[in-house]
């Protein structure tokens, strides 16, 4: 740092410390918000609460409905959103031909991950909610998030594929297989990490997704069995938590919701960290 | 032999119409959008919806303007830009380039995790927390505002900011980095003079990401903005495109309900547009 000019010199302190600034901020932005909401939520998390639905006669709050609503519709949405996403990630990679085919199909997705979730749910709730009949329900809320999660499962698997040799391919065929064969012998195997990864991030997206659901899947907080609720509405947690917070002034329940919707963050977090380490490391042997 | 080509053809033909359903959907997207939001818009005229200043939707001689909806959300970007940008793209360069590893993969995390917390919880602290210290500070009578909207948002896009920042930080060459030590600039120097301006493709991908976040978020602004359909002005209550359409819809019908799909299709447009941007910068990125 010798020989270096005044001027230069404040100059790069200036710099350094708006760094700094900057990087203590986002900390102290993060830290601050897991640690409200844990310090503010977790008094409020009880065994009733958990355990129980909202009865008007006990004046009690019970989110037991809307657990098992986002269990129901992150269930109904993979299951649904799997096959299309992993299908088409295969179309492009194995039997398009046509660059503009792949450039167009690209295009779609590109443009489906960019569409913000109030925009999903208007037309989830023009098309699936009125148009097909469906009503609300979950259903039509999981129908909604396929669609917007399509992008992210194709881009996952596609990823994954590239990472599978041509040369193993070119085996399989000169092996006598055919197509299909070397697709469901060969290519899916190889993409299993794309596609893990693809639906952990599709889970974390589908968990912390409010806008698109308020139209399609309504709100209503009962237990039913798997296939009765998705034939009939139900909130699932965020959208309680938007309800009981600016509806209601519940806050208490709010941010138990708060505190519960955040552990699951990390978890999925942590798993997709943990997969991606995993399929690393098996891939280096 | 022949058999086995049909069985082949038939997969074939299924993969096809599977891999053409994203498309599909896109389709389906805009010509709902277009097909229900063209009505209203021809009924109320062009401009008076888009420059109408008032919108009262449920007066008995309503009128419907959306001028406040645009105003409020392109101010309410533009400001959450101002603030996130600097701080996210300041992070960036101290992540990406001074910090220790250990502190690296420590940010990075709370950064990716921030990314995934769910909007809601943005506006629940944000209506508790932001919402009355801006009450306080201001001496305003209701803290729900602009400004209240334009900080949770600027927090909002701070993770996609950072993240792209980071990549593009890294790809850039390091013999650019080393040329520029060997001169004689200091590292610090080299970061913001060199890596900075060799990145811009990249961090401009950041900016218009961000962009596309904050114009699209609904329900952590719904909870912090107070939705009253004023022209923008930061210590006012107002109401953006995401959440005129998500405060009026469970209750609209007729030519209301119509507009708010109007609305949603002047939202999309404003989308299409950003994606457009964003394309062109990330290609640029990638051809350097």
């Amino acid at each position: 740092m010798q020989g270096i000019s005044k001027k230069r010199r404040i100059n790069i302190a200036i710099l350094k410390s708006l760094m700094l600034v900057a990087t203590i901020t986002v900390l102290a932005l993060v830290v601050f918000l897991i640690v409200y909401v844990f310090v503010k939520g977790f008094p409020n998390i009880s065994w009733e609460l958990l355990s129980t639905k909202p009865s008007y006669t006990n004046g009690t709050i019970g989110i037991l409905p809307d657990i098992l609503n986002t269990l129901y519709i992150v269930f109904a949405t993979l299951i649904i959103v799997l096959p299309l996403g992993v299908g088409a990630a295969i179309y492009l990679s194995e039997y398009a031909k046509k660059k503009r085919i792949v450039r167009i199909i690209e295009y779609a997705a590109e443009t489906l991950a960019g569409i913000p979730s109030i925009i999903y749910g208007l037309v989830g709730l023009l098309f699936f909610v009125q148009f097909l009949g469906l009503r609300k329900s979950l259903i039509a809320g999981a129908l909604t998030l396929v669609i917007m999660n399509l992008p992210t499962i194709m881009r996952t698997t596609q990823e994954s594929l590239k990472t599978v040799p041509q040369a193993v391919r070119d085996g399989a065929f000169s092996l006598g297989a055919g197509k299909w064969r070397v697709i469901r012998t060969v290519v899916l195997p190889g993409c299993v990490d794309g596609i893990c990864t693809g639906c952990i991030l599709t889970v974390g997206r589908i968990v912390g997704e409010s806008a698109a659901l308020l139209f399609t899947a309504g709100l209503a907080h009962s237990i039913n069995g798997f296939v009765t609720a998705l034939s009939s509405p139900g909130a699932t947690l965020t959208v309680a938590l938007y309800f009981y917070a600016k509806e209601w002034g519940e806050f208490g329940v709010a941010f138990a919701i708060a505190a519960i919707l955040m552990i699951l963050t990390m978890l999925i977090n942590l798993a997709a960290t943990f997969i991606q380490k995993y399929f690393e490391r098996r891939r280096q042997l | 032999m022949k058999k086995k080509k049909i069985f082949e053809d038939i997969i074939h033909g299924i993969f096809l119409i599977i891999g053409l359903i994203t498309v599909g959907c896109v389709l389906l997207i805009t010509i709902y959008l277009i097909v229900s939001g063209i009505p209203a818009i021809r009924q109320i005229g062009l401009f008076n919806f888009l420059f109408g200043q008032k919108w009262d939707s449920t007066a008995s001689e309503p009128s419907f303007g959306i001028l406040p909806f645009i105003l409020t959300s392109i101010y309410g970007t533009a400001g959450a830009i101002l603030l996130g940008v600097p701080l996210g793209l300041f992070c960036a360069i101290y992540l990406a380039k001074c910090a220790s590893k250990r502190f690296k993969i420590v940010l990075e995390t709370l950064v990716s995790l921030m990314a995934g917390i769910p909007s809601v919880i943005y506006g629940l602290v944000g209506m508790l927390v932001l919402v009355p210290a801006i009450r306080n500070i201001f001496h305003l009578a209701d803290g729900a505002s602009l400004l209240a909207a334009i900080i949770v948002l600027a927090i909002m896009i701070l993770p996609s900011i950072i993240k792209q920042a980071i990549t593009a930080l890294a790809a850039v060459p390091k013999e650019y980095e080393a040329a520029s030590l060997a001169l004689g600039a200091t590292p610090i120097e080299t970061y913001f003079r060199v890596s900075l301006p060799a990145s811009k493709s990249g961090i401009a991908a950041a900016v218009v990401l961000g962009v596309g976040r904050a114009i699209g978020e609904a329900m952590a602004v719904m909870m912090v903005a107070g939705n009253v359909a004023n022209m923008p002005s930061l210590f006012q209550s107002v109401r953006f495109l995401t959440t005129a359409v998500a405060s009026e819809m469970s209750y609209s019908s007729g030519l209301q309900q119509q507009a708010l799909f109007s609305i949603a299709l002047v939202l999309f447009l404003f989308i299409m547009l950003i994606n457009a941007t964003l394309n062109f910068f990330l290609k640029r990125e990638r051809k350097n």
